[in-house]
């Protein structure tokens, strides 16, 4: 219980550990999102047959440095109408979640260094999950006030939507974490991870049995904003989308925050789900095989980012909004309604399950009537829209609810 | 050891009068149910402040209810608030005089 | 007093004293903000320091939870409704609307806080025990004893709180719902129409309207908001009479 390294009290020692683990977490972090974005363009240009940035260092690798150079001194705009406080503060709001929630991540196993038991992960809080939890839905503010402040239209469109999609979102994968708990009994993450060691099939996708997994991996990208859930910055409708007004620096550290969230993100699905740092090891250097492995799946997961985004086109907002309310809440509230059934016993589990049938019937049977009524009431809306000025119409549904004293 | 309970006690009596005083001086609607929220914050202090005073629980889950309830009153004042709004009643609390009986 | 010169480490005093300070200059902050975005961003600030106050006072759990709800959701909820109403403009504060009033809520707030720190001096033993469990028992971690006593001793209370949730929810989707509009007569529809509009599969952007069309359409609204203000603008008669 608790981190080993703080058992003994606190020494000097101690505290030198502390310091280094937070600044090379941080340091790490950086260089790795560097290499992210370097990462995503050349595999793009890969997918798409271009050969992509070659010229700064071998492969193009400093490219990213290069670029964050360049931004750095360009001129820093303001806008007129901006608010000023509140739009200097949201970049910053925006990638602070994304440093600290990799704070909780284990990257590697337990080493000794001058007698101290020290765990490769920065903190590992006893309510570790419920940090994941509390930081990511505190992420949302850096692009709702970017948005706002910037004082213009297409930026707060942008982050109207892109709020209103991660908090719609946040429930889902607070669900799908909730099924993972209840199988490690425990919101520390070492713990978490130290439960799933041993065997693959002790890894909580199988023990969650893999639904989970799968609703917290679309819950996280919709949550990052990234393809095909990258209505945020949907550029034939929202120019840049929340971030539109912004230039220089300010912009570097969204498109950091970015980056660095799909990372982190990454790793926790990594640590949640697919056993952190287990694997394999050998005899020699044995603290290092659990951080390769770690460093390797959540190479697998970016390069999976990268190529949905490649892949797939973006999706329509109401089929966002669709996915995450009427499928994935309803799928992962009844998955883990399952597992904590057959947590008590098969038979409830079983009970559960048929219960479930005529629950989904019922759902799918409203949604049926909804849709149709949706229809008829837009049959209906055509029919009174067709009989006026046709030139009329795009007016009226600009100014919708204006007239509606008037009419009765 | 931590501070001691009147510390909290002190603070949490600051917070609660500023947000008493914001209630009676502010006229925004949302401003006021804002300084309802830091009067509900105040008194979660209190009460995790005396769950550890006196070594018990129930202190704590007084405030896990309290949250619930503050989320639940938040949901439906502001329904109400935006309800209001489109009837274009105004932003600040003088304007919705139109209630009165 | 006896209470405030209790032991404690140097560590902890510091905690205490920044997040004091968080709060009070965030509640101070709530207060005199005239932007109701800066007021929601400062009473952000003060749900931080409490929550760290609460970890200090060994609530992690309600700590963790305050910011989820709190921060993450009810703040949030209210950022929504600032900007979706257009209510996003300076207020000016410097005025009294009404002759004496901040004197007499100053008077009033300082009273509430001599009388609580006056109560909060003197202990008030009721005798009665404490039937909720303790809150120290051994390693046990705090959300471990926390959902014990919840999901036992407060076990009514809590299935209460679920009802007070959904019907909280069902509430508020009746208040936020727009009325049907009716477009135009809606009588005698012409049989013709049908054929000149297309499939109606196609057109469903005025029923299901996602938060992007609600976007266009209240900034639209915060418009036509902020030009007929102040008071009752006399377009709404017609609502107002009938109260």
């Amino acid at each position: 219980m608790g981190d080993p390294l703080f058992i003994h009290g606190v020494d000097l020692a101690v505290f030198v550990i502390a310091v280094v683990k937070v600044v090379v977490a941080f340091v790490v972090l950086l260089v790795s999102v560097m290499l992210m974005i370097w990462f995503e363009r050349k595999v793009i240009s890969d997918m798409q047959n271009r050969i992509g940035p070659n010229r700064a260092g071998p492969f193009g690798i400093l490219q990213t440095l290069a670029d964050g150079i360049k931004l750095f001194f360009k001129e820093d705009l303001m806008p007129t109408n901006a608010d000023r406080v509140v739009f200097k503060l949201a970049p910053y709001l925006a990638l602070l979640p994304a440093l600290l929630i990799f704070t909780i991540v284990p990257v590697g196993g337990v080493v000794t260094i001058a007698h101290h038991t020290v765990e490769l992960q920065v903190a590992d809080p006893a309510i570790g999950i419920l940090f994941l939890l509390a930081l990511s839905s505190v992420a949302v503010y850096g692009t709702m006030l970017a948005g706002w402040s910037s004082g213009s239209k297409y930026p707060l469109l942008g982050a109207v939507r892109a709020s209103a999609q991660m908090i719609s979102y946040e429930a889902a994968m607070g669900l799908s974490i909730v099924a993972v708990v209840l199988e490690s009994h425990s919101l520390s993450t070492r713990t978490i991870v130290d439960l799933q060691a041993s065997s693959v099939l002790h890894w909580n996708v199988f023990r969650t049995g893999v639904i989970p997994f799968l609703i917290f991996v679309v819950a996280v990208t919709a949550e990052l904003q990234r393809p095909p859930f990258d209505l945020s910055e949907g550029e034939q409708e929202l120019v840049g989308g929340f971030h539109t007004e912004y230039s220089s620096l300010r912009f570097a550290l969204f498109f950091l925050a970015e980056f660095m969230n799909t990372i982190t993100m990454s790793a926790i699905i990594v640590t949640l789900f697919l056993g952190g740092p287990d694997g394999p090891g050998f005899h020699f250097l044995r603290w290092l095989w659990p951080i390769l492995w770690f460093a390797g799946k959540t190479v697998v997961f970016l390069y999976g980012y990268v190529w949905v985004r490649a892949s797939l086109p973006r999706m329509r907002y109401d089929q966002l909004m669709d996915i995450g309310w009427k499928l994935l809440i309803p799928l992962s509230l009844a998955w883990l309604l399952i597992i904590a059934a057959i947590e008590q016993s098969r038979l409830w589990g079983v009970a559960i399950l048929v219960a479930c049938v005529p629950i989904y019937f019922l759902l799918q049977r409203s949604r049926q009537v909804s849709r149709r009524r949706a229809e008829m009431q837009a049959v209906e809306t055509e029919r009174a829209r067709s009989r006026k000025d046709p030139r009329s119409v795009l007016f009226d549904s600009l100014l919708a609810d204006e007239p509606a004293g008037g009419e009765h | 050891m931590t501070v001691s309970a009147a510390w909290y006690l002190t603070l949490a009596a600051a917070m609660f009068s500023i947000g008493a005083i914001g209630l009676l001086v502010r006229r925004n609607v949302l401003v006021m149910f804002m300084c309802v929220e830091l009067m509900l914050n105040a008194a979660n202090l209190t009460f995790v402040t005396f769950a550890r005073e006196l070594n018990d629980v129930g202190g704590q889950a007084v405030v896990f209810f309290v949250l619930v309830v503050a989320a639940a009153e938040v949901v439906v004042g502001l329904g109400i608030i935006v309800a209001i709004y489109r009837r274009r009643l105004g932003a600040t609390a003088d304007d919705i005089h139109v209630l009165k009986g | 007093m006896h209470l405030f010169l209790a032991s404690a480490t140097l560590p902890d005093t510091i905690t205490f004293a920044i997040a004091a300070a968080i709060c009070i200059v965030g509640s101070l902050g709530v207060v005199v903000s005239t932007h109701p975005v800066h007021s929601a961003l400062m009473l952000v600030m003060t749900l931080f320091g409490v929550a760290v106050l609460f970890v200090e006072e060994n609530a992690q759990f309600l700590a963790a939870v305050q910011v989820i709800v709190y921060a993450g959701a009810i703040v949030v909820l209210f950022l929504f409704v600032i900007m979706l109403l257009g209510v996003d403009r300076a207020e000016s504060i410097a005025a009294d609307p009404l002759r004496g009033q901040r004197l007499t809520a100053l008077l009033l707030g300082l009273l509430v806080l001599a009388e609580v720190v006056l109560l909060g001096r003197g202990r008030w033993p009721t005798g009665a025990h404490s039937t909720a469990g303790a809150l120290n028992q051994g390693t046990k971690p705090n959300v471990n004893v926390l959902g014990t006593s919840i999901f036992t001793t407060f076990l009514l209370p809590f299935e209460i709180t679920s009802a007070l949730l959904v019907i909280a929810i069902v509430g508020a989707v009746v208040l936020a719902r727009r009325p049907r509009r009716p477009v135009g007569g809606a009588s005698s529809p012409i049989p013709s129409a049908k054929g000149l509009t297309g499939p109606p599969e196609a057109e469903g952007d005025d029923t299901d309207r996602g938060p992007l069309q609600m976007g266009v359409e209240d900034l639209e609204d915060s418009d036509g908001l902020e030009a007929g203000r102040p008071g009752v603008p006399a377009t709404h008669g017609q609502e107002g009479s009938k109260s």
